[in-house]
C-alpha cells in the first residue's frame, strides 16, 4: 500500500501562548513545536499497514522552514520519504487553502491511502482531511481508531459519541482522519534517526504549486477567552490552600 | 435567498443540539426566513416536531438511501437541495460528530468553507470559535457572497430561548427528493456498537475526582485514588488517561465517554478542552487544581488552586481526613 499522511507542525501542548502585537495570532517567537498529536497516530497507523502488509508511507507537511524538523521525525519514526510544502503564509489561508495546497502535491502521487489527524491542536478546524477527500474525489471516513485491510479494501473502526463505536467498509483508494488513542506511539530509535538523514525530502514552494490566496474565510482577530463563572482561587502555600478549599467545600458550597 | 437550518436526529427525535443552532441561527435572520432541514430515510415525525419551533418552514430530504446516514448521501441530496433553491445564503447546523463528517465536504463542494464549532455570534456577523484547545478564543468572518456555513457548538446557545418566540400554527412543511444513485454511497456502515463493560455509574455518583494528563504517569495515579477515597468519590479521567490505558474506558468523563453532573467534581491537572468539558460542566461544584492560571478549566470552575498537584493533592488529602 502507498500511504500518504499529512501532518502539522503545531506549537508544543505545554508551552506558554501570548497574542503578538497586533492581536491577529500568538507570538511564535520562542515557541516550541511538535507535531500535531492526532497526526503522530496517523503516522501510526500508516507505518503499522506498511508493516503488515508493505508498501511505502510519504509524509506530507506544509509551514515555514521548521516545518521540516517534524518531517524528520517522522521520517526518524520510519516514513520513508517527506514532501514539505514551504509556505510562509498558512495563516492567511483557510481550511480549503490549505487543502488545495495538500491535494496539489498528494494527486500526483497516486495513494491507495491518504491519512491525515481529525483536527489540530492549534486551529483545531478538523475540516482539512474531509476537504482533501473532496478535493481528490476520495471517499472518507472520520474520527478513526482502527485501520484494518480487507479483500475489498478497508474495515475501518469509527468513534461516535458517548462511548458508542462503529466499523466502516469502504473501497481503495480512500482517506481517513484518524483519532488520537487507537494506537500507541513508537519513539524514534537512534538507528532511526541517522537514516532519516539520508531519507528523501522534496521542498517545493507553495507558489511553485499556483494555488492563489483567496480565503473564504477569514481569522480577524483572537482574545483571551470570556470567563463563563467568577472563579475563587486559592492562594498560599499547597498546605494552607488545601485548609481553605476544605473550608469553602464545606460551608459555601456545602458539598463535604 | 434562502436561509437552511439542518436539523440532526437521533433515536427517532431531533437533537437538542438542533435547537440550539436554531437559537443560534435567530441571530443572523428572522425566524420566519429560516427552513429547517429533516433530513433521512423517513422523516414524517421529524418534520412534524420541528413544524411547532419558530420557523418559517420546514423541508423534508428523503429518500431510501439515506438511512444509515453516509457522508456521501447527506452531501449529494443537500447539495441538490441547496443549488435548487439558490441563491442560498445561510447553511447552520448542530457541530456534531456526523456534521463534522460531512459538512466541510459539503461546503467545498459549493466553493466554501465551515466556519465550524462556533460559540459565538457578534453583530457583522463576527463568529467566535476556540482557538488551541480553548486557552484562546478567535473571530471569524465570511468573505464573499457564496453561501455561508455555520456549525454551532452544543450548549452555546440557549434552546430555552426559543420558547420567548410566539407561533401563529405549525411551520409548513415540504418534501425535497434528492436523485441518489447507490453507486454514491461509496462507504458501508455497521449499527452503532459499545465496548466497555459497565461496572461503575458515573452518571450517579455525588462526588468525582477525575484526573488528566498532568499525572504524568500510571504510577502516579494513587495520589489521587487517596484523595478520592478521603472524599468518598468516584474516580474518573480525561480521554489521555483512558488512550493509555491507566483508567478503563468506562471512567472517561467527555463527549466521547460519560457525561456527568455530580455535586463536587474536582478535576486534577485537566486543562478544560471543549470534549471534556461538556461531560461535566452541568456539576454543581467545579474544583480545578492546575499549574497553569490560563488553563481553560479555570472558565467553568468555582474553586481553583493554582499549583502542582504532586504538592497540592497529598495536602488537600490530608486536609479532607483532618476535617
Ligand atoms: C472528537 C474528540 C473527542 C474527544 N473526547 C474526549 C472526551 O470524551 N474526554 C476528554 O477528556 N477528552 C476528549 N477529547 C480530547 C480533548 O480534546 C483533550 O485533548 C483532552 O481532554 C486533554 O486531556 P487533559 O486535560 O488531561 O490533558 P492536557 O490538555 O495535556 O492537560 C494537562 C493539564 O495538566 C496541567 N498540569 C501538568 N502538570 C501539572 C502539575 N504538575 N500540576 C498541576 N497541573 C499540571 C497542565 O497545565 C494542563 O492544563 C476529545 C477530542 C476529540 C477531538
Amino acid at each position: 500500500m502507498k500511504i500518504v499522511v499529512a501532518i502539522k507542525q503545531v506549537p508544543n501542548r505545554d508551552a506558554p501562548v501570548r497574542i503578538a502585537a497586533g492581536g491577529k495570532w500568538i507570538d511564535e517567537s520562542d515557541l516550541e513545536w511538535a507535531m500535531n498529536e492526532p497526526d503522530a497516530h496517523a503516522l501510526e497507523e500508516a507505518l503499522q499497514l506498511k508493516e503488515q502488509h508493505g508498501g511505502e508511507v510519504i509524509v506530507v507537511s506544509a509551514g515555514p522552514e521548521r516545518v521540516a524538523a517534524t518531517i524528520r521525525e517522522a521520517l526518524a519514526k520510519g516514513a520513508d520519504r517527506g514532501l514539505h510544502i514551504v509556505s510562509d503564509d498558512l495563516g492567511a489561508r483557510d481550511a480549503l487553502g490549505v487543502a488545495r495546497l495538500l491535494a496539489a502535491v498528494i494527486k500526483p502521487e497516486n495513494p491507495d491511502l491518504v491519512l491525515t489527524g481529525l483536527q489540530s491542536e492549534d486551529l483545531g478546524l478538523g475540516q482539512t482531511g474531509v476537504i482533501l477527500a473532496e478535493l481528490l474525489g476520495l471517499p472518507h471516513a472520520t474520527l478513526i481508531l482502527h485501520v484494518e485491510k480487507t479483500d475489498a479494501g478497508l474495515k475501518v473502526k469509527r468513534e461516535l459519541e458517548e462511548g458508542w463505536f462503529q466499523s466502516i467498509d469502504m473501497s481503495l483508494p480512500a482517506l481517513l482522519t484518524m483519532q488520537s488513542g487507537g494506537n500507541k506511539l513508537r519513539y524514534a530509535t537512534l538507528m532511526g534517526i541517522k537514516r532519516a538523514k539520508s531519507k528523501e525530502m522534496r521542498a517545493v514552494s507553495a507558489a511553485e504549486l499556483g494555488i492563489e490566496l483567496a480565503p473564504v474565510v477569514t481569522l480577524e482577530q483572537i482574545s483571551a477567552p470570556k470567563k463563563q463563572k467568577s472563579t475563587q482561587i486559592l492562594s498560599g502555600s499547597a498546605k494552607e490552600a488545601a485548609a481553605a478549599l476544605v473550608e469553602k467545600l464545606k460551608t459555601e458550597a456545602r458539598v463535604l | 435567498m434562502s436561509f437552511f437550518l439542518v436539523l440532526e436526529e437521533r433515536g427517532g427525535h431531533i437533537e437538542r443540539v438542533s435547537w440550539e443552532a436554531l437559537a443560534a441561527a435567530h441571530r443572523l435572520a428572522p425566524a420566519g426566513e429560516i427552513t429547517a432541514v429533516a433530513i433521512g430515510a423517513e422523516t414524517a415525525a421529524l418534520a412534524a416536531e420541528a413544524a411547532h419551533k419558530p420557523l418559517g418552514k420546514v423541508v423534508r430530504v428523503e429518500h431510501p438511501l439515506l438511512a444509515p446516514y453516509t457522508s456521501d448521501g447527506f452531501s449529494a441530496a443537500l447539495y441538490q437541495l441547496f443549488q435548487s433553491q439558490s441563491p442560498t445564503q445561510w447553511v447552520v447546523l448542530p457541530h456534531t460528530y456526523q456534521v463534522r463528517d460531512y459538512a466541510p465536504a459539503l461546503a467545498c463542494r459549493m466553493g466554501q468553507v465551515l466556519i465550524g464549532d462556533v460559540t459565538g455570534i457578534e453583530d457583522g456577523p463576527v463568529f467566535t470559535r476556540q482557538l488551541l484547545q480553548g486557552r484562546l478564543s478567535g473571530s471569524y468572518r465570511h468573505r464573499g457572497n457564496g453561501p455561508c456555513f455555520v456549525s454551532v457548538q452544543a450548549g452555546a446557545f440557549r434552546a430555552e430561548a426559543l420558547n420567548a418566540h410566539a407561533n401563529a400554527g405549525p411551520a409548513p412543511i415540504e418534501i425535497f427528493t434528492p436523485a441518489l444513485d447507490p453507486a454514491q454511497i461509496r462507504t458501508r456502515p455497521s449499527e452503532p456498537f459499545r465496548e466497555s463493560a459497565q461496572t461503575v455509574d458515573l452518571g450517579s455518583a455525588q462526588r468525582i475526582v477525575s484526573v488528566g494528563r498532568g499525572i504524568k504517569a500510571a504510577e502516579n495515579l494513587p495520589l489521587v485514588a487517596a484523595l478520592a477515597q478521603a472524599l468518598g468519590a468516584e474516580l474518573a479521567a480525561s480521554r489521555p488517561i483512558c488512550d493509555n490505558g491507566w483508567l478503563p474506558l468506562e471512567r472517561q468523563v467527555g463527549s466521547s465517554g460519560h457525561t456527568v453532573a455530580p455535586r463536587l467534581y474536582l478535576a486534577v491537572g485537566i486543562s478544560g478542552a471543549i470534549q471534556h468539558l461538556v461531560g461535566m460542566k452541568g456539576s454543581a461544584c467545579i474544583v480545578a487544581i492546575n499549574k497553569d492560571p490560563d488553563a481553560p478549566i479555570f472558565e467553568v470552575a468555582d474553586y481553583g488552586i493554582v499549583g502542582d498537584l504532586f504538592e497540592v493533592v497529598p495536602a488537600l488529602t490530608e486536609a479532607v481526613k483532618a476535617g
